[in-house]
């Protein structure tokens, strides 16, 4: 990477961690809505845990993968929310008028992104913890556990930067929202895919990716360590921050029409 | 930092057209020479941001040609953008960074030494008397502010050309006296040329050495304020009756000395279409239809004046009647 590209980036990473951290309003319902729907389920569901075949005894546990994705669909609308008002307010013009990089613009807009996925992967697995929930892999499956989190997050975010540079709309980003919800809802998000008993339930379920995210952050609280599972984990959360990447790249170039 | 101070503007036939919408800018022609101000006037939708958006190379035109301090604004985009600042038409500022803050990720984008950023963004904070709120959230600040440390940032890498477009829209009147003064020393100071756009009349009048006036996209008269107003304008006289219920009976008279103009609430005013000459004419005429005048005035041309000439219609109001698709540069996709 060039001087000048570092600096770029350098720069624009200062300004979104500022901007992050300068918005309680996007961090506090990022941290509270997950938990807060992790404390209704696993009171709620905790019986579930007595099927056949259930993989913990503790509902907590299995739930806990949950505040990870869901902090990740944050970041889809936080991160997209930010640069659609850089659009809206000629902010972006202002920053097309210097010799800035389109590369380090999207690069440096992900940074308070990375933040935003360290603090609410710190905070759900702490929250979790403290209320009982295991953790088999230890000190070393927590770290990648956050490492995980933090890698899921800013993919998705960068699925937020794509929609921003599309339309151009805050609306637009946020509306997103929900329909990243349901892809959690058809999920094995409640319960393993295996004792998913509705048959094209579980064949959606076995389709999303959502669920081998969820199954690797499992593999690592209940299970032990799982190769097989981390890759897929690791490896479908690169291929959204590539395809994500690609995608808000080609957008960036028809978004700025500078000559 | 940007290149050597050099040409400055030309532009041929110059075409923007929208799909589906009007040509925004219809091959307008000018040049306006290094050092000089040049006021691009027009009412809302007449052309004028477009035409800054191009010239600034964040909006491609769909024909013609123009050179921005020497360099084409197609095929040498970068080399133009390192020569010129811009303050776009609303002050784009991020509302959770401070002023100081903006100043620092301008200049460090701008390639400016990490040693000179901070002496740099200060000097320019404390010229447009900033420095004091230089470490308070953007979001705080006044119109008159934004504006202020927008123009500030336009500097930050020393450009030759400076693009404002309608500046002191919304400001208050202080406040926009204060941003004259500091874009007029700029360029008699500094010679930093100066391409400025407003739909304020007295903002060409006050600023520019030359004025463009831009509508449905053409350049519809150009020259020197007071060239454009001996050529065309006509004086205005302006009266009020000591009896407001005179008031209408007052306009009536005057319009037999030429069509009605912008007045006073209280009072009434035409263009007199013999010119100055018939003022006394007209003092006889309401003398006669027995009038008792409170206040009476004779008004130099203005340039509105020489937009009606030109164009049929009043400055004041003429961009309610057909909005054209004024372009956003990265709205454009």
């Amino acid at each position: 990477m060039s001087s000048g590209l570092r600096t770029q980036v350098g720069q624009l990473a200062q300004r979104s961690v500022r901007r992050t951290l300068r918005q309680p309003a996007q961090i506090v319902p990022a941290l509270v809505f997950p938990l807060f729907l992790l404390a209704v389920n696993s009171g709620g569901l905790k019986d579930v845990t007595n099927l056949p075949g259930f993989p913990t005894s503790s509902y907590l546990t299995f739930a806990l993968a949950v505040p990870f994705m869901q902090g990740a669909l944050f970041s889809v609308m936080n991160t997209g929310t930010d640069l659609a008002r850089d659009i809206e307010t000629g902010f972006l013009n202002r920053l097309a008028l210097t010799p800035l990089r389109g590369a380090a613009l999207l690069s440096g807009l992900l940074a308070g992104t990375v933040l935003l996925g360290l603090v609410q992967a710190v905070t759900y697995l702490s929250v979790g913890l403290i209320f009982g929930a295991e953790l088999v892999t230890g000190v070393a499956g927590a770290l990648v556990i956050i490492a995980l989190s933090v890698s899921i997050t800013v993919a998705f975010g960068s699925i937020g930067l794509f929609a921003a540079l599309r339309t151009g709309s805050g609306e637009a980003v946020q509306s997103l929202f929900p329909v990243f919800f349901v892809f959690l809802f058809i999920s094995a998000m409640s319960l393993p895919l295996e004792l998913l008993q509705t048959q094209w339930f579980h064949d959606v379920a076995a389709a999303n990716p959502v669920t081998y995210l969820l199954e690797a952050f499992r593999s690592l609280l209940f299970e032990g360590w799982d190769a097989g599972a981390l890759a897929l984990g690791f490896g479908i959360a690169a291929a959204v921050l590539i395809i994500g990447m690609f995608a808000a790249s080609r957008a960036m170039k028809t978004r700025l029409v500078r000559t | 930092m940007a290149t050597e101070r050099q040409e400055g503007i030309e532009v041929e036939a110059l075409v923007r057209e929208f799909k589906n919408g009007p040509r925004a800018v219809d091959g307008i022609d000018l040049r306006v020479d290094a050092g000089e101000i040049y006021g691009f006037l027009g009412p809302n939708g007449a052309g004028k941001s477009t035409t800054v958006l191009m010239l600034t190379t964040l909006l491609p035109p769909t024909e013609g040609t123009a050179r921005v301090a020497g360099f084409d604004i197609v095929k040498e985009g970068p080399h133009v953008r390192s020569s010129i600042g811009a303050a776009l038409q609303e002050a784009a500022l991020d509302p959770l960074l401070s002023g100081r803050e903006h100043m620092r990720l301008q200049t460090a984008l701008h390639g400016i030494g990490k040693p000179e950023r901070e002496t740099r963004g200060q000097e320019l904070l404390e010229r447009v008397g900033l420095s004091e709120a230089a470490d308070r959230k953007v979001g705080g600040y006044s119109g008159g502010m934004k504006r202020r440390l927008d123009l500030a940032l336009a500097l930050a890498h020393g450009p030759s050309i400076l693009f404002l477009d309608e500046p002191t829209t919304g400001l208050d009147i202080q406040s926009r006296t204060a941003l004259w003064d500091e874009v007029g020393r700029l360029a008699a100071e500094e010679g930093v040329t100066v391409f400025l756009t407003t739909q304020y009349l007295e903002e060409a009048d006050a600023l520019a050495n030359r004025v463009g006036i831009i509508d449905h996209g053409q350049i519809v008269a150009e020259g020197t304020p007071a060239a454009l107003k001996a050529e065309i304008g006509r004086p205005t006289v302006e009266a009020t009756p000591r009896e407001p219920s005179e008031r209408e009976r007052l306009a009536t008279v005057l319009e037999r000395f030429g069509e009605r103009a912008g007045a006073s609430p209280r009072g009434a005013a035409a263009r007199l279409e013999g010119g100055e000459a018939q003022l006394a004419e007209v003092v006889r005429a309401l003398d006669g239809e027995g009038i008792a005048i409170e206040q009476l005035q004779l008004h130099a041309p203005s340039l509105d004046d020489v937009f009606l000439a030109k164009t049929g219609r009043s400055l004041e109001g003429a961009g309610d009647e057909a909005e054209e698709p004024e372009a956003k540069a990265v709205g454009a996709a």
